[in-house]
């Protein structure tokens, strides 16, 4: 059997992060190709709902970045982005997701390096997790 | 500050004392209209009602078990805009909470505005009142409250709702005036406390006799919140053990038709549209196909789960635990059960207590430079 390969919905702020991923590619740097990456203005934006969403969906993880404390693009977005996956990691676990199942980072528009190992990080440490429980069972 | 007075309960009669005591503050001038719990003609239902004609008080009831809708959404209703008069509202505790949440969402003003609160004796789901009203509703109201404050259930009694069971915070904070019950001589006299400014104020034209609160009321109030602190403590756990993984969870809300009433009876959910009704839920038929082929079967209507858990990270915390989702539910499930359980966890998170104060901002409202680092970066 083939070695389960995690999906990972990706929110990327434009500035910061989805700059970094880009520039991640241009320097031929790898990243794993499971992640499905969903550009937004700023990490700020990201309403829980669609964190819920693609859980609920059956992604294996959710990871949201944004520029690092004091860079957002729009000042404070990325502190907002921060209270909302706190909110989510209260309420989450309490269903049975794994905190690994979502993360947030900063990363700098120059950091393609930083965004590669992330994502390769992210995708060993959900490997060893397993599919996740939604994307197993009918979740109605 | 926190000047007392106590008002006369004649011929045992509890129900009249209070009606007089509305009667006065609605005689003030600058009193325009008072909401209170009214009984409606030709059914025993009580729905708040904004009267401004003191005959109408005659069928005020406040201490009966009814509580079809958390007024807190009416109060709403007639503070968003400057009314061009002064309300006094009759309130449950949990009505007060939900509306200083709402108060902080810009939707209502406590300008104008008299909070009159009355230690709460509970209430039952909307099923349960009906089955157990009869034609004599003041002796309805009567026999509840010595059950609720002697806890003589000769006269047979039943189950509060299950919100109110496990209800730790019965007594009417936030309040301008409050009215005391929980261990006081209901046949005697019963302590008004004036306990903001506006209290004063109003209070101090009424023309009542000043006097003392009955040192037996705080104690009963400990009792009675230990008990409940318990009893909230206990469901909680077995709600989490419930709920622990998706699998339950699904269970849990089997049988949801998302009809969305629980939204709708929830005083806090503070949308004036709902993202549920709008049509970015108006899927394309071909996206039910293939949603059902990538598990080979979605279960009609979809979204459900999504929607509770979404709500769950809109408004847990707001939620005042009131527990108008369960008494709206058509279909049983322990909506407020899993609310409360989730949004006390959600509320601890941030040091925040639904209700508790006009201060706090609610936690997604504001943030700070430096805080809940833990949740920043992919270790552990
Ligand atoms: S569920 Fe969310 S979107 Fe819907 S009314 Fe409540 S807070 Fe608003
Ligand atoms: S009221 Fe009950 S059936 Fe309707 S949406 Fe809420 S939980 Fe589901």
């Amino acid at each position: 059997m083939s070695e389960f390969e995690p999906t990972i919905v990706a929110f990327f702020c434009n500035w910061c992060t989805y700059t970094a991923a880009d520039l991640a590619g241009t320097s031929r740097l790898s990243y794993p190709h499971s992640i499905k990456i969903v550009r937004v203005m700023c990490s700020g934006m990201v309403d829980p709902k669609y964190v819920i969403k693609a859980l609920l969906e059956g992604a294996d993880g959710v990871i949201v970045s944004g520029c690092n404390p004091g860079d957002c693009h729009y000042i404070n977005g990325n502190y907002k982005a921060r209270r909302r996956i706190k909110l989510l990691k209260e309420i989450l676990p309490q269903f049975g997701f794994e905190p690994e199942r979502l993360r947030l980072t900063w990363i700098a528009a120059s950091d393609g390096l930083l965004l590669s190992e992330i994502m390769q990080e992210m995708t060993e440490q959900l490997r060893a997790l397993g599919p996740s429980e939604a994307r197993l069972k009918m979740v109605i | 500050m926190a000047e007392t007075a106590l008002i006369d309960v004649k011929e045992h009669n509890l129900l009249a004392a209070l009606r007089g005591f509305f009667k006065t503050v609605l005689k003030q001038e600058e009193i325009s209209a008072i909401l209170v719990p009214r009984r409606l003609p030709v059914t025993p239902t009580v729905m708040p009602t904004l009267v401004t004609d003191p005959k109408h008080l005659d069928a005020a009831d406040p201490l009966s078990p009814a509580f079809p809708i958390n007024a807190a959404k009416i109060v709403s209703r007639l503070t968003r805009r400057e009314s061009g008069g002064k309300v006094a509202a009759v309130m449950r505790p949990c009505e007060i909470r939900a509306f200083v949440e709402l108060v902080k969402l810009k939707q209502g003003r406590t300008e104008d505005l008299v909070i009159i609160g009355l230690d709460c004796l509970g209430a039952f789901s909307n099923r349960d009142y009906f089955q157990w009203i009869s034609e004599d509703a003041d002796a309805c109201t009567e026999k509840f409250c010595s059950v609720m404050l002697t806890g003589d259930s000769s006269g047979g009694s039943r189950e509060l709702a299950s919100a109110c069971r496990v209800c730790e915070q019965p007594v009417p904070a936030g309040a301008d005036i409050t009215v005391g019950l929980f261990g006081v001589d209901t046949a005697g006299r019963i302590p008004v406390t004036a306990q903001s400014a506006a209290g004063e104020d109003l209070f101090a034209k009424l023309g009542l006799r000043v006097g003392e609160e009955p040192t037996a009321r705080r104690k009963a109030i400990e009792k009675l919140v230990a008990e409940r602190t318990a009893a909230r403590d206990a469901m909680f756990e077995a709600t989490r053990a419930t709920v622990d993984n998706l699998e339950k969870l699904t269970g849990y809300l089997a049988n949801c038709v998302n009809c969305y009433n629980c939204r709708v009876a929830c005083p806090v959910c503070y949308c004036r549209e709902c993202v549920f009704v709008t049509d970015v839920f108006d899927h394309e038929p071909s996206q039910y196909l293939r949603w059902a082929a990538r598990k080979g079967a979605v279960k009609m209507p979809t979204d459900t789960v999504f929607y509770h858990i979404t709500r769950l990270a809109h408004m847990s915390t707001a939620c005042v635990g009131c527990g108008q989702c369960s008494n709206a539910c058509p279909n049983d499930i322990p909506v407020m059960e899993l609310f409360r359980t989730v949004a006390h966890r959600t509320q601890q998170a941030f040091d925040y207590r639904a209700g508790r104060s006009l201060d706090d901002k609610p936690p997604l409202a504001e943030f700070k430079e430096d805080e809940f680092q833990e949740v920043v970066g992919i270790e552990a």
